[in-house]
């Protein structure tokens, strides 16, 4: 027995050491040091407390303010967005056709590949001036657009980039829609509800477990976006893509500020706490779950 | 109440090269609650999702109140159907369950609340309209299913096997008041199930459904008591009916002789009927249900075996014989019958009640208690010594 348990420690001990030396000790570490004045290229111990002056700091400071803003707007365009279209591409893979199997393998590719540097740099190539894009814009004899230049198309570029991320939402969306009992279907045809109205009245409500699923994860993982804008666009231009992930990146390792980027760090993660709060409090009256909850006890068997 | 009713003609189904119902006719009375009956894969549920228009039939033609419904869609057949898994939103209230197929009309809320508030007097379930289904039991569920029935004021009613999530306490009990709302609705109603006690309980009429074709269709003890082959015979009662390789002796001017196989002592048991259909030497199948026959003296009988399983129920006792050479038989006696495993024991049966199938399974002539009119039906059984 003790033999066991010594094996099952010395098997768990690699995880333990990982998780305390990668992700609690940055963790409680960016937490104090969010109160200091450390720098970079100082030692340690030259660090000063300086209590909430970072967080206080910040509010005076217009970049913070414009990637703050930058941030909200990408993340409030991206995430619905990412929903819809992954929604709607697990509606339509969801159809009994020849061959599905294929492309729902070939759609969720993108996600595989989609979030890589690699894809970024393609990117960055594919919206260059005379890029792919462009080049395809002159064959139709259209004008070519400054994608990575202007402000406005800029965002829509790392947007796009997103957008084209869906595979892991698509591929969780078409579980909960094969999930859903092909008799609850069959009833609402035989009460005269046609396409749209079962997907309003059907659809829409049995997968809203699955949506706020996706939900969640998908504004942590928006709030935390860093390769799109950081390869392709560099937080330009005017500081058009400056997303905040970006901007804590660069106070730590291009301006050393590293107690002020810790201070950024907490406050993204405090946004990002209360956007799932909001979303856990809000469930309540959206999420429709089939299974019984505790709180709802059976009624009785007349 | 009563509401039109419902006519198959030579309605087929095939799945690619696989054919799940063949040539079915079938005609239902209006104010009708007809069971469907058949083993598993019989085609009983595609038969009845082709009559909801959930599945297109491949030939054939159904009619509904006198309409030619074939093609059209399902909210506009005049029909309701309660699914096996309830089907119920889990989404909705059970109010809103019920009338959200009168909202699909577009029905004035008004008119939807009088009628779920109706439908729902009649099924007692006035105090739980607004719960969410999982916040109710597997019968309540069920009666919101059949509430959401009625709310539609259908002129058919489908069933698809409505009771079989349901445990055997509450089945009988739902079985009931299935029954009973029939005869409050007065509504036809086409009812499918595997299993033949709710067929022979719940039915006006019964169609045994096989292979994907109707073996017979008639009231229940019509069925029972004249089963047209050797498949609807093994099919209704339970236990089921003993079968006993036999063939015919002889054959006289209203007499049928027949020698069992695996009988013993001497002469071997032969029953008597008369009948057109059979020949001297041809294979036949004699069947006894288990609650004619009767426990004998094993010198004094032409079958006999040893019991190898006494099963007492209470009311009644089932005794399992095994005699040489043959299958084994099942017997149902009273329940305080003094019998125990081992015993050695002869068989007797009333031969009135004993039925006859020929080689392709068809039932030859019919006992002669089958309709009370013996000379009538032409059947005329008596054990010969």
């Amino acid at each position: 027995m003790y033999e066991n348990r010594v094996a099952g420690v010395a098997y768990v001990l690699p995880f333990i050491f990982g998780l305390a030396a990668f992700t609690l000790f940055p963790f409680v570490a960016s937490l104090l040091l969010s109160f200091s004045d450390y720098q970079l290229q100082d030692p340690i111990d030259a660090a000063a407390f300086v209590g909430a002056e970072n967080y206080s700091a910040m509010f005076a400071d217009g970049t913070f303010r414009k990637s703050l803003g930058v941030t909200f707007l990408y993340v409030f365009v991206t995430v619905p967005l990412k929903l819809a279209f992954a929604l709607f591409i697990a509606w339509v893979l969801n159809f009994r056709l020849r061959g599905i199997g294929f492309f729902r393998t070939a759609y969720y590719l993108p996600s595989i590949l989609g979030g890589s540097v690699a894809i970024a740099v393609v990117w960055r190539y594919v919206f260059a001036g005379d890029g792919l894009v462009n080049q395809a814009f002159e064959l139709f004899g259209a004008e070519p657009v400054n994608w990575l230049g202007e402000p406005g198309y800029a965002m829509f570029s790392i947007v796009l980039l997103r957008l084209w991320q869906f595979g892991s939402a698509m591929v969780i969306f078409l579980a909960g829609l094969q999930a859903i009992p092909e008799d609850l279907y069959e009833a609402a045809r035989l009460d005269g509800a046609r396409g749209p109205r079962i997907f309003v009245s059907i659809t829409l409500p049995l997968l809203t477990p699955i949506i706020f699923f996706n939900f969640i994860m998908q504004v942590v993982q928006a709030f935390q976006e860093f390769n799109g804008p950081y390869v392709i666009t560099g937080g330009g231009p005017l500081k058009a893509t400056y997303l905040l992930p970006l901007m804590i990146y660069e106070e730590t390792f291009k301006y050393f500020n590293v107690g002020y980027a810790s201070a950024l760090s907490w406050l993204l993660f405090v946004i990002v706490a209360l956007f799932t709060a909001i979303a856990f409090w809000t469930s309540r009256y959206w999420v429709f779950y089939a299974q019984e909850r505790d709180e709802e006890k059976r009624g009785e068997e007349k | 109440m009563t509401r039109g009713g419902l006519a198959l003609e030579g309605l087929c189904k095939r799945f690619g090269s696989v054919e799940i119902l063949r040539d079915v006719q079938l005609e239902v009375a209006p104010g009708d609650l007809i069971v469907v009956v058949g083993p598993s894969g019989c085609g009983k549920s595609t038969l009845l999702r082709l009559v909801a228009g959930l599945e297109t039939p491949s030939a054939g033609r159904i009619r509904i109140g006198g309409r030619d419904v074939t093609a059209v869609p399902p909210a506009e057949r005049g029909i309701a159907m309660v699914f096996q898994s309830y089907a119920l939103y889990p989404h909705m209230t059970v109010a809103q369950n019920m009338g959200f197929g009168l909202k699909m009309q577009g029905r004035p809320k008004a008119e939807i609340a009088e009628r779920v508030a109706r439908a729902a007097q009649i099924l007692q379930l006035g105090e739980y309209l607004d719960r969410k289904p999982r916040a109710l039991s597997g019968g309540q569920r069920q009666r919101v299913a059949i509430g959401r029935a009625i709310v539609r004021d259908p002129e058919i009613f489908l069933f698809d096997e409505p009771l079989s999530n349901l445990d055997a306490a509450l089945r009988g009990q739902m079985r009931v008041e299935i029954a009973r709302l029939h005869a409050q609705l007065g509504a036809t109603m086409l009812y499918v199930t595997h299993d033949q006690v709710e067929a022979m309980t719940l039915a006006s009429t019964i169609v045994i459904l096989n292979a994907g074709r109707v073996e017979q269709v008639g009231a229940p003890m019509e069925l029972y008591r004249r089963p047209a082959n050797r498949f609807v015979a093994g099919f209704l009662g339970a236990p089921r009916m003993n079968f006993v390789p036999a063939h015919v002796v002889s054959q006289s001017p209203g007499a049928l002789l027949i020698g069992l196989e695996g009988a013993t002592h001497g002469s071997p048991l032969r029953l008597v009927r008369a009948t057109e259909a059979a020949q001297v030497g041809m294979p036949v199948t004699l069947g006894m249900r288990p609650e004619h026959l009767r426990l004998a003296d094993a010198a004094a009988s032409l079958l006999h075996g040893s019991v190898t399983l006494v099963e007492r129920l209470g009311s009644e006792t089932l005794v399992y014989v095994k005699p040489e050479g043959a299958e084994q038989i099942t017997v149902k006696l009273d329940g305080g019958s003094a019998v125990a495993r081992g015993d050695l024991v002869g068989l007797q049966v009333d031969a009135a009640h004993c039925h006859l199938f020929g080689p392709d399974g068809s039932a030859i002539g019919a006992p002669s208690d089958a309709t009370g009119q013996s000379a009538a039906a032409g059947a005329n059984v008596r054990v010969a010594g």
